[in-house]
C-alpha cells in the first residue's frame, strides 16, 4: 500500500509546495493535535475512575469501555484521514461481534487503542508543534506589514536590535518563507508516517480476513449441509410416499386383472394397460429418486451404491472400493454424484470398454479414481455436471482433477478429506 | 391354502399383499410392520411362509433380511421370501449364503414384482414348495459382471439364457417352455453349461445355488 502525500512529494517536489498537499498535511496534523489531546485525557479519566472503581466491580467495566476507545477513535481517523489519503481503509470490525465482549475479543480493537496511544501522544504533540512553528513562520512572513503598522514605534525582532525600517523585516519574511518550505516537507513526512501507521494498525489485516474466509467457508458448508439434508427428504417422500402408493396402484390392478381372467372382456386389456402404465411410471419414480439420493447409499454407503452404479452400466465396470468405515453424509453423496457422472461421461463420449473405480481412504481422505480406456480428449471445463461437482467437492474442501489426453486414457480423480 | 405371514412397513403395500394373498385364498395371521415383531409373530404362528421387506423399522436398514436369516437358524426350513426395494446382490448373497439353504425354499425379489401379480404368487408358492427363487435383475446383474479369464465368457449366448434362468430357479421344463425348445435339448444344454463352469449338475435347489455360488464367485473376484 502506496502513501499518497509521499508519492506527491517523490513525483513534483517542487509543484508540491504549491499544491493543496503542504495545507492537508499540516491540517492532518494540526486537528490531530486537537483530537488527541481531547483522547487523552479521556483514557487517563477512564483508566483513573477503572482503577479507583475496581474494587466495586464497575470499576472493570469502566476499563473496557476506556480499552475500547480505540474504536471510536478508529472511526474518526478513518475518516480524518482522507484530508490526505483518497483510498479510504476499510473498516476492519465484523459485524458479527457485537457489543463490549465481541468488540473486546478482537484483534481489530486491541490494535486501534495501540494507534489511539501512539496518535494522542507522538502525533498530537508533533501537530501542537508544528501549529506552533506554523504561527511562527506565518508571524516572521509578515514581518514587513506588521512593522509598517507599529511605526513609527521601533520593533525588535531579535532581542536587541531594533529594526530601522519596514525594508527590515524583508530578512524576516525570507526566514518565515524558509520555515514554511521546511515545515511543508517535515509535515508531509510525518503525515504519511501516521497514514503508514494507520494502514498498519487501523486497516483489515490477513489475519482479519481468514476470519472472514472461515466464516464464509462456514456458511457455504452450511448451505450444502442444508441442500443435503432437503435431497433426503425429497427422497424420503417420494420413497415411502408416491413410490408405495404406486406399488399399491400397480397391485390393485393387478387383483382386478386376476378376477377378470379367463373372462372374455375389453376390460382386461384395459387394466393389462392400465398396470403397465404404473409399472413405467414406478420405474421412472426410482430413476429420478436414484438421481436425488439413492437409497442405497443411505442404506448401506459408498461401495454398495458404487457397486450398484457399475452393475447398471452399459461398459463393464470394474470397482475396487474398500472403506474400513461410513463416510459424513454429504461426502458419500459428493463421491457417489462425481462417480456416477464420470461414468455417464465415459458412456457416452469415451468409446470405453472397460472403466476401473478405485477408492481407499488413507490419512483422513478419501481418494477416489475413475478410469477409462477409452480415447479420451476430454475437456473437464466443458461438462455443467462436473463443474458443479467440483464446486461441491470444494466446499467439503475437496478437489477434483480430470485428466484426458487425446489417445486417453480419461482419468478422474477425487480427493476428499472426511 | 398357505399359512402366511407378512412384514412389510409400507402400510398401503402391507395392506395390498394382504388382501391378494387372501383372496387366492392363503391364509395371513398376522402382517406387521417391524422385523421384531416378525420374530414374534412366526414364533407364535409357525406359518408355512414369510414375506419379508428387506428394509424395516426400528433402524430401517436391514432388520428385514436379518430377522430373516435369524427365523431360518430357530426354525430350520423356513421358506423365507424377502422383497427389496432396490437390487442389492449383497442380499441375496447374505442370503443364500447363510447356511441351511438347501433345506426350505428361499426367495429374493424387487418389489415391483409384485406388480405382475401372478408372477409374484407363483414365486411365493415356489418359495413355500422348497424351492429357490432369485429375480431375474439379479441374475442379469450377476451375470454381467465377468472378467476376462472368466470362464462364462466361454459359454454360447443360448446356454447364458440358460443359466440365467436357471439360477432363477426354474426346472428343466419350465426353461423349455419359456425358451420355446424341447426339454432334451435344455438338458443338453445344461450339461454343457455345468461342463464348461465345473459345476455339480445334482437338481432343485442345489442347482440354482451352484450357479449363484459360482456367478458370485466371479463376481467377487471382479470387485
Amino acid at each position: 500500500m502506496g502513501v499518497a502525500v509521499w508519492a506527491a512529494v517523490r513525483r513534483r517536489p517542487v509543484r508540491f509546495l504549491v499544491s493543496w498537499w503542504p495545507w492537508r498535511g499540516w491540517a492532518l496534523l494540526v486537528t490531530g493535535a486537537v483530537q488527541g489531546a481531547v483522547v487523552l485525557v479521556a483514557l487517563a479519566a477512564g483508566l483513573l475512575v477503572g482503577v479507583g472503581l475496581s474494587v466495586l466491580g464497575v470499576g472493570v467495566l469502566v476499563l473496557g469501555w476506556t480499552a475500547l476507545l480505540g474504536v471510536p477513535v478508529g472511526a474518526l481517523e478513518r475518516w480524518r484521514l482522507r484530508l490526505v489519503e483518497p483510498e479510504r481503509l476499510p473498516d476492519p470490525h465484523r459485524s458479527a461481534a457485537r457489543g463490549l465482549r465481541g468488540r473486546l475479543r478482537e484483534r481489530a480493537s486491541r490494535r486501534e487503542l495501540a494507534y489511539a496511544l501512539v496518535q494522542s501522544t507522538v502525533f498530537a504533540a508533533a501537530g501542537l508543534l508544528f501549529a506552533a512553528a506554523l504561527a511562527f513562520c506565518l508571524l516572521l512572513l509578515s514581518a514587513p506589514v506588521f512593522i509598517l503598522a507599529v511605526s513609527p514605534d521601533t520593533v525588535m525582532l531579535w532581542p536587541g536590535r531594533p529594526v530601522s525600517g519596514p525594508l527590515d523585516g524583508f530578512a524576516a519574511s525570507a526566514a518565515g518563507l524558509l520555515g514554511l518550505v521546511v515545515l511543508a516537507y517535515s509535515g508531509a513526512l510525518l503525515a504519511g508516517a501516521q497514514v503508514r501507521l494507520a494502514q498498519q494498525l487501523l486497516g483489515l489485516r490477513d489475519t482479519d480476513l481468514g476470519v472472514r474466509v472461515v466464516e464464509l467457508t462456514r456458511s457455504r458448508a452450511r448451505l450444502a449441509d442444508a441442500f443435503e439434508a432437503e435431497r433426503r427428504r425429497i427422497e424420503r417422500d417420494l420413497h415411502d410416499g408416491a413410490q408405495q402408493q404406486l406399488v399399491a396402484l400397480g397391485m390393485t390392478l393387478g387383483l382386478v386383472e386376476l378376477e377378470l381372467r379367463g373372462r372374455d372382456t375389453p376390460a382386461t386389456a384395459l387394466v393389462a394397460r392400465a398396470r403397465g402404465e404404473a409399472k413405467l411410471a414406478l420405474e421412472q419414480l426410482r430413476t429420478l429418486v436414484r438421481g436425488i439420493h439413492p437409497q442405497v447409499l443411505t442404506d448401506h454407503g459408498l461401495p454398495s451404491a458404487v457397486a450398484e452404479l457399475a452393475a447398471r452400466h452399459p461398459v463393464p465396470v470394474l470397482v475396487d472400493l474398500h472403506l474400513p468405515r461410513r463416510l459424513p453424509g454429504p461426502v458419500e453423496s459428493a463421491a457417489y454424484f462425481t462417480v456416477s457422472e464420470a461414468l455417464t461421461n465415459a458412456a457416452k463420449h469415451s468409446g470405453a470398454d472397460g472403466i476401473t473405480v478405485r477408492g481407499t481412504l488413507d490419512a483422513g481422505a478419501l481418494r477416489l479414481s475413475v478410469t477409462d480406456n477409452g480415447r479420451g480428449g476430454a475437456d473437464p471445463g466443458a461438462g455443467a455436471g462436473l463443474q458443479g461437482l467440483a464446486d461441491r467437492l470444494a466446499v467439503l474442501d475437496g478437489r477434483l482433477t480430470v485428466t484426458s489426453p487425446p489417445g486417453g486414457p480419461t482419468r478422474l480423480e477425487l480427493e476428499v478429506p472426511c | 391354502m398357505l399359512k402366511i405371514v407378512i412384514a412389510e412397513d409400507a402400510v398401503l403395500l402391507r395392506a395390498g399383499l394382504v388382501e391378494l394373498l387372501e383372496r387366492v385364498g392363503h391364509r395371513v395371521p398376522a402382517a406387521i410392520g417391524d422385523a421384531t415383531a416378525l420374530v414374534r409373530a412366526v414364533d407364535a404362528e409357525r406359518p408355512d411362509a414369510v414375506v419379508t421387506d428387506v428394509r424395516m423399522p426400528p433402524g430401517h436398514r436391514d432388520e428385514g433380511l436379518r430377522a430373516a436369516l435369524e427365523l431360518r437358524g430357530r426354525h430350520p426350513g423356513l421358506p423365507v421370501l424377502v422383497l427389496s426395494q432396490y437390487v442389492a446382490t449383497a442380499y441375496a448373497t447374505r442370503l443364500l449364503g447363510a447356511g441351511s439353504a438347501d433345506r426350505g425354499g428361499l426367495g429374493y425379489l424387487l418389489k415391483d414384482r409384485v406388480l405382475e401379480v401372478g408372477d409374484f404368487l407363483d414365486a411365493l408358492e415356489r418359495v413355500a414348495a422348497g424351492q429357490t427363487v432369485i429375480d431375474p435383475e439379479v441374475v442379469r446383474i450377476l451375470l454381467a459382471r465377468h472378467t476376462a479369464d472368466d470362464p462364462l465368457r466361454r459359454l454360447t449366448p443360448r446356454e447364458r439364457e440358460v443359466l440365467g434362468l436357471m439360477a432363477e430357479g426354474w426346472n428343466n421344463q419350465a426353461i423349455a417352455q419359456r425358451l420355446t425348445v424341447t426339454e432334451a435339448s435344455v438338458v443338453k444344454h445344461a450339461g454343457n453349461i455345468f461342463m464348461k463352469l465345473d459345476l455339480d449338475p445334482a437338481e432343485g435347489n442345489r442347482r440354482v445355488l451352484a450357479v449363484l455360488a459360482h456367478l458370485n464367485h466371479v463376481a467377487a473376484a471382479d470387485s
